[in-house]
């Protein structure tokens, strides 16, 4: 009876290793499966709904930037619009004044937007919850009148228009679906990213700073500086996002950037789930779709439609789609797997 | 031998030829054109900032309603799909793409706003989609060796510009003029359309020129060393913040020029109220549209028609508004554009028929103002009618006036 404890014990243990590889090999197969999906959908499609799902996957990169912030972090942006503005208009004037291809504006966008949140983040710290939302709500009603001052740069209202960039010829695919590729790369990129710094000790450290700043300062994490660090990270997902708006849209004006679009970040990000990554490809659903939808029940009252859209989802998944259905899925996943061991 | 055959081939030749015809004659028809229905796209913003333009697409669909109730055009109904943008240039493209590539619509028509025309401006182009006369006045949108499938509606900032400019050598020839103008493409659409109107003269008419920005705080400084330039005449191109601190800064100093405020800047409300009312008697301006609040209207049959018409389709509450006015007599002009293609209803012959407007009336724009288009000009307005100041409301003087393109 004695020994064979750890003999239980180490079968139960080899059991559970060998589950949780189980469960590794399983999760990389469904991302393979749909990154393969995601790969083949836009030639079954039509150019317009390759258009609109790549229109999706921006606002997933804007909305997973504001995730890393808010979800995470527990620091409230309503100015999030600012910085996909900042994004948006770095990579206009670097391919409307320099020339420079589209793809090297990338880069450029996530250094400005980077250095913009940083440097935003900096006053931040002082403030929190409303109060931090008021001061970034400052950065999205300042901007379209920024763009405006300054518009030697950018064009004032006029706005600037782009010149669309081509497949490469040896492709053989049109510019739709180039695009779509293009934006798809691009979300995998910043998922994969999102997805090591939230797992690992950097994550931690978010999550503690959100969840108890004071227990999180005793351990030793340094809040500023992980604070500012979210702040920064947080601006340049949502300004490579605004990057990839101005490359697929062809056109950048300050209307294009209104207060609005801070709320709908917000909104696709809460949709989704606020702390988990895969909610804000929901959101991102939602913010190019719902409107729409809502426009086709009724052109009256679209907005009250998007309203009781929005009451229901929050009603019905108060901690958005994927915050909701994720540890559900999970729990039924696991339960299957302990329901297929126990009929072995 | 050899002649029969020739003329078997003839005849043969003949009759496909009669085939072809009669293929023809049962109507040539581009996308979203069938026997019983046109399928015309818009986009206009019903929310957000600028809503208050929204009235345009509502006019125009009831518009559309009633001569479709009268049996449409050429017994085609219009089939009218217009999309809200909230004015936002991104939304303005999802929704002209969706119009085109999805709902399949033969033209574009009177999308509203700089802002969101310019964004589907090179898609329109492009994908060979009329973008018929779209709702904005910059000169730039009249272009058409570039743009071949957009046309304007409006008279241009600078035709505006020009017709001040012949009035001025009609009736001061002596003049020196000073200008005021916006440092950006509107305000120089205004200075430039000026130039050409004046000619070769425009050199020694022209004594002083002063801008701004728009960040700029007041304009008081530009008008005082204006003044100083001993100019008789002054044209502000400003919008309505500076016309209205540019109204009340030239009465202020005592300067007594005859003073010609763009139509930009000639709100009473947003302008002439702010200013002081009776700071702002004698200055003059332009228009080409009945203004649906002046009494001299009021009794005519055309505004009597009109008014039965916003009645009737549940648009009471826009009688005021000079928008309803306007988007109205956009949908005539569509309306007669169409009936002028005949049963030849392919985008190219759309263009065709709006690029050979000849003296178009229309019932809302003012007595004399038509409507004419050429291959190398589209712009169909360019005429307009002086209106002047008197304390309390606008009112036009004169004759209608022609200025030519820039």
């Amino acid at each position: 009876m004695a020994d064979s404890v750890p003999v239980d014990s180490t079968a139960k243990l080899a059991i559970e290793r060998q589950s949780t590889t189980a469960v590794a090999v399983w999760r990389w197969a469904a991302t393979a499966a749909l990154i393969a999906v995601a790969v083949v959908l836009p030639f079954t499609l039509s150019n317009y709904q390759v258009f609109q799902l790549t229109q999706v996957m921006i606002y997933a990169i804007a909305v997973l930037g504001l995730n890393i912030l808010t979800g995470y972090n527990g620091q409230i942006s309503l100015g999030h619009g600012g910085f996909f503005a900042a994004g948006a208009y770095t990579a206009a004037i670097l391919m409307h004044r320099y020339g420079v291809p589209y793809w090297a504006t990338l880069p450029a966008a996530a250094l400005v937007c980077f250095a913009l949140g940083v440097l935003f983040g900096l006053p931040a710290l002082r403030f929190e919850g409303p109060y931090l939302a008021l001061v970034t709500l400052a950065m999205a009603v300042a901007m379209p009148q920024l763009l405006k001052y300054f518009d030697n740069w950018t064009g004032g209202k006029q706005g600037l228009v782009l010149t669309k960039p081509l497949p490469p010829a040896d492709l053989g695919i049109d510019r739709d679906r180039w695009l779509y590729l293009f934006v798809l790369v691009v979300l995998l990129l910043a998922i994969r990213i999102a997805a090591n710094l939230l797992n690992g000790r950097t994550g931690r450290a978010f999550v503690a700073i959100r969840d108890h700043p004071i227990a999180a300062a005793a351990m030793g994490i340094n809040t500023a500086r992980y604070k500012t660090l979210a702040f920064g990270t947080s601006t340049l997902f949502t300004g490579v996002a605004g990057a990839l708006a101005a490359i697929v849209i062809g056109f950048v004006a300050p209307e294009s950037f209104t207060l609005f679009l801070s709320l709908s970040f917000l909104i696709g990000s809460a949709v989704g789930g606020i702390a988990t990554i895969g909610g804000a490809i929901i959101g991102g659903f939602f913010i190019e779709f719902v409107p729409n939808v809502a426009n086709d029940i009724s052109d009256a009252a679209p907005w009250a439609i998007y309203g009781l859209a929005l009451l229901l989802v929050m009603y019905v998944m108060p901690r958005g789609v994927v915050g909701t259905l994720g540890p559900w899925l999970g729990q039924a996943i696991a339960n299957f797997g302990s329901a297929r061991r126990a009929a072995k | 031998m050899k002649a029969k055959q020739m003329m078997v081939t003839g005849l043969c030749i003949a009759g496909l030829m009669l085939a072809g015809n009669a293929v023809y004659a049962a109507g040539q028809y581009g996308p979203g054109v069938t026997d019983t229905e046109i399928k015309i796209g818009n986009t206009n913003p019903y929310s957000g900032p600028a809503s208050s333009y929204g009235i345009n697409g509502k006019v125009h669909a009831a518009f559309f309603n009633m001569i479709n109730e009268k049996g449409g055009i050429n017994g085609r109904k219009i089939n009218y799909i217009s999309r809200d943008d909230s004015y936002s240039p991104p939304k303005t493209v999802e929704q002209a793409r969706q119009l085109v590539e999805q709902d399949k619509v033969f033209l574009m028509f009177a999308p509203l706003g700089t802002p969101s025309n310019m964004a589907i401006h090179g898609y329109l182009n492009e994908s060979k989609v009329p973008q018929l006369f779209v709702a904005t006045g910059a000169d730039q949108w009249n272009d058409p060796k570039h743009f071949p499938w957009t046309m304007m509606f409006l008279p241009s900032y600078g035709i505006e510009s020009h017709i001040y400019a012949n009035y001025i050598l009609k009736n001061l020839p002596n003049a020196k003029i000073a200008v005021l103008y916006q440092n950006d493409d509107y305000g120089k659409d205004y200075l430039n359309g000026l130039r050409a109107g004046l000619g070769d003269k425009a050199a020694k008419m022209i004594v002083a020129t002063q801008s701004y920005e728009t960040t700029d705080p007041t304009v008081d400084q530009q008008v005082v060393a204006l003044q100083g330039s001993g100019a008789d005449v002054l044209l502000t191109a400003a919008i309505p913040k500076f016309a209205a601190q540019t109204v009340r800064k030239v009465y202020d100093i005592g300067w007594k020029p005859t003073h010609f405020l763009n139509s930009v800047g000639n709100s009473v409300g947003l302008v002439m109220k702010p200013a002081g009312l009776e700071k702002g008697v004698g200055i003059i301006s332009a228009t080409y549209h009945k203004d649906p609040t002046d009494p001299q209207w009021q009794e005519t049959p055309e505004y009597k028609e009109w008014a039965a018409f916003m009645n009737k389709y549940g648009l009471s509450g826009s009688l005021a508004d000079s928008q309803a006015v306007i988007g109205y007599s956009y949908a005539q002009a569509l309306v007669e554009v169409l009936k002028m293609c005949g049963d030849n209803l392919t985008r190219e012959n759309v263009m065709k028929q709006a690029a050979s407007l000849h003296n178009l009336k229309l019932p809302m724009l003012l007595p004399g103002i038509t409507l004419n288009t050429s291959a190398d000009d589209f712009d169909p307005i360019k005429q307009m009618q002086l209106e002047k100041f008197d304390g309390t409301t606008w009112k036009v003087f004169g004759e209608v006036i022609s200025g030519s393109g820039t």
